[in-house]
This record gives structure tokens, sequence and C-alpha cells, in this order.
């Protein structure tokens, strides 16, 4: 049985909806990471678990009890805010032990606790230390060892990594994983940066306007987006707005072009569709050597990201990404005039609606 | 947000509410009782007010007082708070802890004070209030006037936008007028209806320097009637209140609050 | 400097006593009080309107010192005073019970109309400075409400409350026209003192009134080295 589950967790604020009925379960020891836009309602689902609201509908159940009545105090979950969550009065030991202290554990047993988070984290010398003393980085490795000295059943973390700077963040996520997979605790993580999100988790739960669009192991949402809001929202996508001309043989339309996609095999002929290729899978080359599945255009500009370049190309009415090797992107310089081979297998197909009167677009 | 008002803010905010509005209920009372009778309910004790010349004299007198005062504050104020904020931040910790003292220093010591420096000063400046009287006032007001000016250039990216504007070209004065005027145009307003709540309720130093004030006039009515008195008590509360009030609207324009809690 | 030494004597020092006493309460009760109504109307699940016109209105009430506010509360407290009246009437007099305006614990009760508000005034900013997070984290930890306020809360907000109590005994101590207006003179005050000598009543003699004043000086510069580096300390916290 899961050890996490939410469900039908509805949150309505004067007009708006910010939740709209989800449901999600977690295992023991599992790293879940809520992802997306502000606004889409991944913050409001963390502060019901947390307690700091109570939902309008829906339970929230932890290793078998609910949860959704008890108040935020008695739900022994650790949470991680984003930014000045520290007590200013207290020095980082003593914020740690703050826990502890509320618990009643005191004198050597605590030291010693404090101790050990003290060197979970990194931070033994920083101990006497007051919150304006710290850096970001610090405050939020003594605000995540805070959360872990109650030894809490749930690990939340409200967007612990955005105040950060950049190279602060990537060196923090990791160590926030390692260290969730020591001690295996079952995690929630709220962020909107999806390279974040996809490099950590165990599983990522998009949502979007209050309800969640697709959950996943990180190369399922990336490699397999099922709607088309995931497959904007995480990672680059071309999305070719295509028809169906033969399901059998897996032909589409796009712009007058026919492209054979194995994933359009089984479709209805008709049917409007969305090919999505990523940008690393299109095949550039210079000459016009034509072939089977290929789109022309001419490159528009160079994006220089190291190994990678990004080329942008602009087509008869679309606008394809293509990712090549910065040494073949010298060879397909701006203005020339290239081919990009779509790939049979390995692209995506989203439905639009269908062309044929009388059915529902689904 | 869902979350509903406690129970013991209530109770602290009904006793708030009693507190501060039994004194003004009961003032309207008072000020609706006839002078032979001792009961309610009549409006003579207003028409007495209102028919009597040294009332709006008075009035007139503070009321034009205070416009002074504020002129002459702000005039004051606004370069200098500025100049500060942007150049000598460091004299801010000096210039709040002088902006403490007029607080706090009895009004009675303040005239003995400015009796002496202004020994010499010619006849003009003590004939009329106006002259000494608003000098004081100016003292008076100095704390609420900076403190809202304080508040209200800290709110703003002062040095980004006087290099903002000169940038454009613009010399100190337009920058000054232009640009940053408008943007500390609340916190200026605030001070001045501070000041004029001030300049309409005080007595000491006016009636001290021996001037005929609308407080003064208020107190003579006290000492001499009291129904009446606590027509134009209430009266005086009331002007103050428009004020207020005005001053509040005009401030909606601008969201107020600057955060803290989110 | 003859004249500070007399300063010693009765009945000055009577009325530096009285000054100082109800300064003393109206600090540390306007303080209490001020503070408990502010937190009510700022705290969460209050409706912020409630804090508006409770700010705007400690504005003004701040100010109303002086002679309307004595009028004001003659009307209410005094002898023909409107409560008095109504207890009056259900049996219950007021002054037989002791209780008079015109006394040291009238002006009390009369010097709270405007040292309330100037808490409130004062204490409101230090109340927003409180974190919302600091709240939430600290229940999250297991604390209840009392726990926050004990370990948290009241360490973070002590500096802003003992600086706004001492403004308070200073705003209180410097009051002049309030007393005046309900006692037209006659209560022992320090500023109504002052106020004697230099409008030339009775012993007319300004010197003693520098004195004086220079006696006021005294206790308000104590009070002010106190206020500056508790401003500097709160401060330091609210980054």
């Amino acid at each position: 049985m899961a050890y996490v589950e939410l469900q039908g967790l509805r949150r309505e604020f004067a007009d708006v909806v910010a939740l709209d009925g989800i449901s999600l379960s977690l295992e023991e020891g599992e790293f879940v990471s809520f992802l997306g836009p502000s606004g889409c309602g991944k913050t409001t689902a963390l502060r019901l678990v947390a307690g700091f609201d109570r939902p309008d509908a829906g339970r929230i159940v932890v290793d078998g009890k609910d949860m959704t009545r008890v108040p935020p105090n008695r739900r022994n979950m650790g949470m991680v805010f984003q930014a000045y969550s520290l007590f200013p009065n207290m020095t980082a030991e003593r914020n740690i032990g703050f826990g502890l202290k509320i618990r009643g554990i005191t004198g050597e047993r605590r030291a010693q606790k404090i101790a050990e988070l003290l060197e979970l984290v990194g931070l033994e010398r920083a101990a006497k230390r007051y919150p304006h003393q710290l850096s970001g980085g610090m405050q939020q490795r003594v605000a995540l060892a805070r959360a872990l000295a109650i030894e809490p059943r749930v690990l939340l973390l409200d967007e612990p990594l955005s105040a950060l700077d950049a190279k602060v963040r990537v060196q923090l996520r990791e160590e926030i994983r390692r260290i969730q997979t020591r001690l295996g605790i079952t995690t929630i993580y709220v962020t909107h940066d999806q390279e974040e999100a996809l490099s950590i988790s165990d599983r990522v739960a998009v949502l979007s306007q209050g309800h969640i669009e697709q959950i996943g192991t990180p190369s399922e949402i990336y490699g397999a987006p099922s709607t088309p809001f995931v497959a904007e929202f995480v990672g680059t996508m071309n999305r070719l707005e295509a028809t169906v001309l033969d399901g059998e043989r897996g032909e589409v339309d796009h712009g007058g072009v026919r492209l054979t996609v194995d994933a359009a095999r089984g479709r209805r002929r008709g049917e409007r569709v969305l090919v999505l290729v990523r940008p690393e899978l299109l095949e550039l080359s210079a000459n016009g050597a034509g072939g089977e599945n290929t789109l022309t255009g001419e490159v528009l500009t160079h994006t220089f990201l190291g190994p990678v370049t990004r080329l942008k190309v602009l087509g008869k009415d679309t606008e394809l990404i293509a990712d090549v090797s910065t040494a073949q992107s010298e060879a397909l310089p701006v203005g020339v005039h290239v081919t990009a081979r779509v790939p049979s297998t390995g692209t995506r197909l989203l439905t639009l609606e269908s062309k044929e009167p009388g059915q529902d677009g689904q | 947000m869902r979350k509903r008002i406690s129970a013991g803010a209530v109770v602290w905010l009904v006793f708030a509410a009693v507190f501060f509005l039994l004194p003004l209920f009961s003032t309207l009372l008072f000020s609706l009782k006839s002078n032979q009778t001792g009961n309610c309910c009549t409006l003579e004790g207003y028409g007495l007010i209102v028919h009597d010349g040294q009332f709006w004299k008075t009035l007139r007198v503070s009321f034009v007082l205070s416009l002074e005062t504020i002129v002459v504050s702000l005039l004051l104020l606004i370069p200098t708070v500025y100049w500060v904020h942007l150049k000598l931040p460091r004299l801010r910790p000096v210039i709040s802890f002088l902006a403490l003292i007029p607080f706090v220093v009895p009004p009675i010591v303040l005239v003995v004070g400015l009796f002496e420096v202004f020994k010499d000063s010619p006849d003009w400046f003590y004939a009329k209030p106006y002259g000494f009287l608003v000098g004081a006032y100016v003292i008076l007001a100095f704390p609420y006037v900076y403190f809202s000016l304080d508040a209200g250039f800290r709110s703003i990216d002062v040095h980004t936008l006087t290099e903002a504007s000169q940038n454009l070209g613009a010399t100190w004065p337009t920058t000054l007028v232009r640009v940053i005027l408008p943007n500390v145009r609340v916190a200026a307003l605030a001070g001045a209806f501070l000041t004029l709540a001030i300049v309409m309720g005080e007595y000491t130093i006016a009636s001290l320097a021996q001037f005929n004030t609308f407080p003064i006039y208020i107190q003579y009515i006290n000492e001499t009637k009291s129904f009446p008195a606590a027509a134009v008590t209430l009266m005086s509360f009331g002007i103050t209140w428009a004020a207020m009030l005005a001053l509040l609207i005009v401030g909606r324009e601008r969201p107020f609050q600057v955060g803290g809690a989110r | 400097m003859s004249n500070v030494s007399t300063l010693l004597d009765q009945p000055y020092r009577g009325d530096f006593k009285n000054s100082i006493q109800i300064s003393l309460v109206t600090a540390l009760l306007g303080g209490l009080l001020g503070f408990l109504i502010a937190y009510a109307a700022i705290r969460e699940g209050t409706p912020k309107v409630l804090r508006t016109v409770l700010t705007t209105f400690s504005g003004v009430a701040a100010n109303f010192a002086g002679i309307p506010l004595a009028a004001a509360f003659i009307a209410t407290v005094g002898t023909i005073g409107i409560v008095t009246r109504f207890l009056a009437e259900r049996g219950f007099d007021l002054y037989q019970h002791g209780f008079s305006l015109f006394s040291l614990r009238g002006i009390e009760l009369v010097y709270l109309y405007f040292q309330i508000p100037l808490m409130i005034l004062v204490i409101a900013p230090a109340i927003d400075g409180l974190r919302r997070e600091w709240r939430e984290a600290a229940s999250n930890l297991g604390a209840t409400p009392l726990q926050f306020w004990r370990h948290i809360g009241l360490p973070i907000l002590t500096p802003s409350l003992l600086g706004a109590v001492v403004l308070l005994f200073g705003n209180s101590f410097s009051a002049y026209a309030t007393a005046y207006g309900l006692t037209g003179g006659f209560i022992p005050l320090v500023p109504i003192r002052i106020g004697y000598f230099y409008s030339g009543d009775v012993l007319s003699n300004p010197h003693l009134a520098e004195a004086l004043a220079l006696g006021m000086f005294v206790v308000l510069g104590l009070m002010m080295a106190v206020y500056i580096p508790l401003q500097r300390i709160s401060s330091r916290w609210v980054r």
C-alpha cells in the first residue's frame, strides 16, 4: 500500500480553482517532484500536505492514517521553505535543535543529534553562527538539517533552491538527493525548474492549472510526454501539426509534405495530430539530399551551448529546432539551405482533434 | 484565504472599539444636551458655536497656520530627505534620532527655548501668529513629516530613478520635481495630513505664546460652557477625521502597505 | 545652580514623582494593550480593512491629546458624564467608589487614549517584520502557538517592544495640554509646573522653570540613551 496518498484534493480561492481534485500516491522512500509553472497549484498542494491550509475536498493519508484534520504541528512532517525560514534569533545549531527541544529531547541526546545533522549537511564549523551570517546556500542546508532533526515521516521542500545562485543550486540539489536516499525518507519536492525535477526525482508529476497533466519517471516525462502541455513545458520539442493520411502505414501530411512516422500507425485518417520530435533527433544536412521524411528550410540562428549547438531552421511554415554537434554546425552556417530528416521511430504523436464530423477531439 | 478571524483577535478589537469610541459617543450625547434642562436632545450647543464669530475666526487662523506649516515643512524636508537618501545614507540614523526629540520634548520647553532663540527677531515675526508659531509648529511636525517621507523614499529606488533621469538629460531641479516628487506624493500627503491634525489640536505653545488659535477657543468654551464644549470638541474631531479620510482616498491610488510577512 | 538643587525639594520632587509614575504606568499598560490590539488587527485571519481602519484612527488619536481629549473624557466619566450617569442610574456611584477623573488615576486613563494608538503605530512595522515562514516553520517542527511566542516571537520583538515603551514613557512625561485641560492646571506635574512659571503665575521665576526643564531633559536623555541601542538591535534581525 502506498505510504502517502493524496485523494481528490481540491482547493478554491475566491474565483480561482487552485487545485482541481488531484490524486497521487507515493511509495515509502520515494522522491516525487511536483513540476509546473507558477500558479499551477504545486505549492498549494504542498501546503495542504503540510497542514498550513485545509482542502475544500479530498483526503491526505499518511501511513494509513487520515491526516486531513490534523493540525500542522502534529503531522510530523519536515518542511524546507523557499527562503527566510530560519529563526533569526537563534544560531544554526539552536535552529536545528528547536524541533527536538519542543519534543522534550534535551541534553546529551540532543547535542549528539545536532552534531550528526551538521555533519550530514557539511556545516560543522558554522554551528554557532546566526542566519544573517550565513550565505543563502548554507541557510538552506541548515533548514534541511532542521527539518530532518525531528525524523519526519515525510519531507516537504518548497522550491528550496529558487533563491540561490545557479552553481550552488546544482551542487545542493545533488546533496539533497544524496541525503534523502541515505535516510530513505518519502519526499515531495516542488519546483518550476524542469532540469532540477528531472535530474533528482524518482517520479515527476507535471501540474498545470490545478490538475496533474502527467506522472511518470523523468525519462517518461521527457521522452514520452502524454499531453501537449507536458511536451511544451519539459525540454525543447519540435511540434509539427499534421493530418493523418494513412493509419496502416503511418503516413501523415505536414504542410504538404508526406512523413512516415511509426507513432501514426493505428490512427484514423483525418485525425489532426501533433508530431513531436526532439531537437537532437533531427538529422540535418546541407545539400538538398531530399529523401524520405525530410523537411527543408534555411538556417536562421546558431546558439552555442558548449558541445552542442542549437540551430533554428525556418521551414515553409514552421520553425524547427535542431541540436547538432558543434563540429557539425560549422558546416551549416546561417543562411544555408538544409534538409532536416524526421526519424520514423522515436517520435511521439499527440491528438489535436479530428476532421471527421460528429467526433469529439479525444 | 479561508482562515477565519481568531477569537482572541475579536476580543481585543472589540475592546479597542469600545475604549476608543465610547468617549466619542459620550461627547456626542453631551453635545446634544440643552443648557437649561441638562438633558437630551437639542442642537442648541452646535447653534451656539456656529453663530459665534470667534469660532470661525480661530478656525480660519488655525487652518492657515496648518497650511503654512505644511508648505514650509515640505519645502524644507523633501529636498533634504531626498539628498540624505541619495548621497548621505549614513546620516539617516542621526536624523532619525533628531526627529524623535521634538516628539518627546515637552512643548513648554520648546516654547522656552524658542523664545530665547527668536529674542531678537523683528516685530512682524511676533505680531501675527504666522511667524513664530509656524516656526514652532514646523518643529513639532518634523518627526511626523520626516518619518512619512522617509518611509516613502525607502519604498522607491532613489538611486536608479535619479540616474535614469540624469542619463536622459534632466537637471537636478527637474529630477526632483518631475521624477522624485510624484513618487513620494503619497508619503508627502500623509505627512501633510498628520501636520494638519497636529496644528489643529496644538494648545500648549499657542496658549503660552498667547495667540488665539482654534484649540485655545475650544478650551475657553470648555471652561465656560460644558455642553457646547462637547459640540466643538466633536467638530474638531470631525475635521481631523475628514482630513484623514481624504488621505485614505488619495492613498488608495497606490498600494499602501509595504509588505512584511506575506 | 542653586535652582537645580531646589529641584530635589518638595514640591518639585513630588512633581517629578507624579510625572514619572504616570508615565511609567501609561507606558507599560499602553504598551501592552497597544501591542495586543495591533497584533489582533494584523494577524492572519483578520480582514485587512480592519488594520487600515485601526492605523488611520491611531494616527488621529495619537494626536488627539490635549484639550479636546480632556473634554471628551469629561463628557464620559466626569462627574456628570454619560457613563457616570448610566452607572448611577443602575445603582453604582463611580465617584463614591474612589474614582475621580481629576486625579492621577484619571489622568492615566485619559493618557491611555493617546498612548495606545501611539504604540499601535510604532509596533505595527515590527509585527509586520515577523515573517510568516517563521510561524509556519515553528508549527511544522511541532511548536504550539504559545511555544512559538515564547521561543521565537517575543525574543524577536523584545527590542522593538522595549523601544516603543520607552518612547511612550517620554511622550507621557512631556504631555501638558491634556492634564491642563482636565484640571485647569491644578495637578502637580512637571510640565504643568513649568507652565506656571512661564506664564507668570504665582512665583514668576523663569530660571526655576529652566531648571525644571533641565530636569526633564535629563530624564528624557536617559530615555533616549536606552532607546537608540534597542532600535539598533531590533533592526539587525529584520533584514
